[in-house]
């Protein structure tokens, strides 16, 4: 069977059964997330889809208190911050993720080097990265 | 990447500089914006200068197409200032608009093409609300992956932040010197948004209260208002209001000529002896969070291309769209080492009588972030710095003669930075 397409289609659909997925470099090995279709260091054209174990830890962070209008219609905003970051995974690459089950009223309390696990959230219908303290 | 050493085709001036008032104007538009900049900016050519004579213009403009609905914003803003059929440019690099603008007038220029050309920036911002501009703003990251994360403007610089807290024990006492230290600057500039220090904030603050009957608040000092949330509430932890530029409209230009015929102008030419241009893709993926790529390659283009050293440049305006923005670009640009960007800072280094000075405008903090013309803008200050017309916050008892001007779009996906000497 063919490869899915490495579009970010393709990434939400994973995303949606709980898979963090990224794109590997069948000739040179080199890891792409988010994915792509074509390699950055060689430039061909011959991924693969891998899974990650969706663990790492904190890199950096932030607590939004004016968040865009999509995040207003989730309920966050001024009242409600709502935590988002940048996870550095075990494979290496780093990717910016929605980050629950920390207290964002308080950021002094979150710390970076954090142990992270995924833990996809879904919001009018549409499935987001997240990750959690592990 | 080891960039090759570039040179510019022949000498570049700049002769003449001006920028409209930035603020938040209900009544204007942006072509009346680029207006007022054009009328400024020929009035500050020494010699006189017929407008016919100028033979294309660039304009740096973010998004006109969101913000007012408007695109294909390039031929208006020349139609309004008369320059209809010449050739005109629109440039887009989010927050560096301006500067790619200027460094495509100086590469046309210099590449013998023209010899007269205008460079500018356009922006009007204050039609939406905070909420639309916060997602206009938005589109210049990664929609899929840092938008979709639910990353603002001022949330990856947020998270630059505490980065830079975490690796260096930066603090957001840190933070509120770069923003007490732009204020203070803006508060002598008449054409920036603000055009008050934090302690005038303060007291027009304290007089209202009175006035009304209020209880008086209890503010020590600007720390003591700065920390304060009811008055400086937090926008995205660690940054507050203070720390964030305003949403702006504002215009600027300059005007752009061949070296042999720059003393036709003035006697005071500007040159430009230096230009470069980087990119990256999102933060996530850069190897260090608390430092911009682009900036760092960009300046040593333009240092290798201008023949001078972090250490030569006497003043600087740099890209503080955000507190955190002005600590990392002093470190980027080699005026500190990575992590003393803050430390510097707080011992008044940067200040306006300090060894380095930056942001004497005010910056984009306090002068406003009209987004494509803050480029610029930039570039006017430096006009006007060298130029010893700054009046009262001109650098004091300095004889200035090199400058710089760094402009970054979004977290650093584009950033443009000249060099400008006066002889
Ligand atoms: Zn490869």
């Amino acid at each position: 069977m063919a490869d899915k397409p490495f579009s970010h289609a393709y990434f939400e659909e994973y995303l949606k059964e709980k898979k963090l997925m990224a794109a590997r470099c069948r000739h040179c090995g080199r890891l792409h997330l988010p994915p792509r279709p074509m390699c950055l260091d060689c430039r061909r054209l011959d991924m693969e889809w891998v899974q990650l174990k969706g663990r790492g830890k904190l890199a950096a962070f932030t607590c939004i208190a004016v968040g865009p209008t999509f995040m207003g219609q989730q309920g966050f905003g001024r009242d409600n911050p709502y935590c988002t970051g940048i996870v550095e995974l075990e494979e290496g690459p780093r990717i910016s993720a929605h980050i629950l089950g920390v207290d964002a009223q308080h950021p002094e309390t979150i710390q970076i080097g954090t142990p992270m696990i995924m833990d996809p959230v879904e919001w009018q219908e549409k499935t987001f990265l997240a990750f959690r303290p592990a | 990447m080891q960039t090759k050493m570039r040179k510019l085709g022949r000498g570049v001036a700049l002769v003449g500089a001006g920028m409209s008032k930035f603020g938040a104007f209900q009544d204007k538009d942006s072509r009346d914006l680029f207006v007022e900049a054009f009328q400024e900016m020929l009035h500050s050519v020494d010699k006189g200068v017929d407008p016919n004579d100028i033979e294309a213009i660039y304009v740096g403009n973010f998004s006109s197409d969101l913000f007012e609905g408007q695109g294909h914003i390039g031929p208006i803003m020349s139609d309004w200032v008369g320059l209809i059929p010449r050739p005109v440019t629109r440039t887009e690099g989010a927050c560096a608009s301006g500067g790619l603008a200027l460094r495509g007038a100086v590469i046309a220029v210099a590449s013998g093409l023209y010899d007269i050309v205008l460079a500018s920036g356009v922006e009007k911002m204050t039609n939406l609300p905070t909420a639309e501009v916060t997602d206009t703003l938005a589109a210049a990251s990664d929609i899929l992956y840092e938008a979709s994360a639910g990353f603002t403007f001022p949330g990856l610089y947020a998270a630059i932040a505490t980065a830079h807290m975490a690796k260096y024990g930066t603090t957001i006492e840190h933070f509120q010197r770069v923003s007490i230290k732009n204020h203070e600057n803006g508060a002598l500039n008449p054409k920036g948004q603000f055009n008050s220090s934090i302690r005038q904030i303060m007291d027009s603050r304290m007089a209202r209260a009175k006035e009304r009957g209020l209880p008086l608040p209890t503010w020590q000092d600007e720390f003591d208002f700065l920390n304060d949330e009811a008055v400086n509430p937090t926008v995205a932890w660690p940054v507050k209001l203070f720390d964030c530029s305003p949403i702006t409209d504002g215009a600027a230009c300059v005007l752009v000529v061949a070296q042999e015929i720059a003393r036709d102008f003035t006697d005071t030419p500007i040159y430009i002896i230096g230009t470069g241009q980087a990119a990256d893709y999102a933060l996530h993926q850069r190897q260090d969070l608390t430092s911009i790529g682009a900036a760092r390659a960009a300046a040593q283009e333009a240092y290798a291309m201008a023949g001078v050293k972090a250490e030569d440049i006497h003043i600087a305006e740099v890209h503080d769209c955000f507190t955190i923005a002005e600590i990392v670009a002093t470190e980027d640009l080699g005026f500190f080492e990575p992590g003393e960007g803050a430390r510097a800072a707080a011992e008044g280094i940067t200040a306006r009588d300090g060894a380095k000075p930056i942001n004497t405008s005010g910056g984009l903090k306090s002068k406003g972030h009209p987004v494509g013309a803050s480029g610029i803008g930039q570039a006017v200050e430096i006009w006007q710095q060298l130029r010893g017309q700054a009046g009262p916050r001109q650098v004091p008892n300095r004889n200035l003669a090199l400058g710089l001007s760094h402009n970054v779009g979004a977290t650093g996906g584009t950033c443009a930075i000249h060099i400008y000497e006066r002889r």
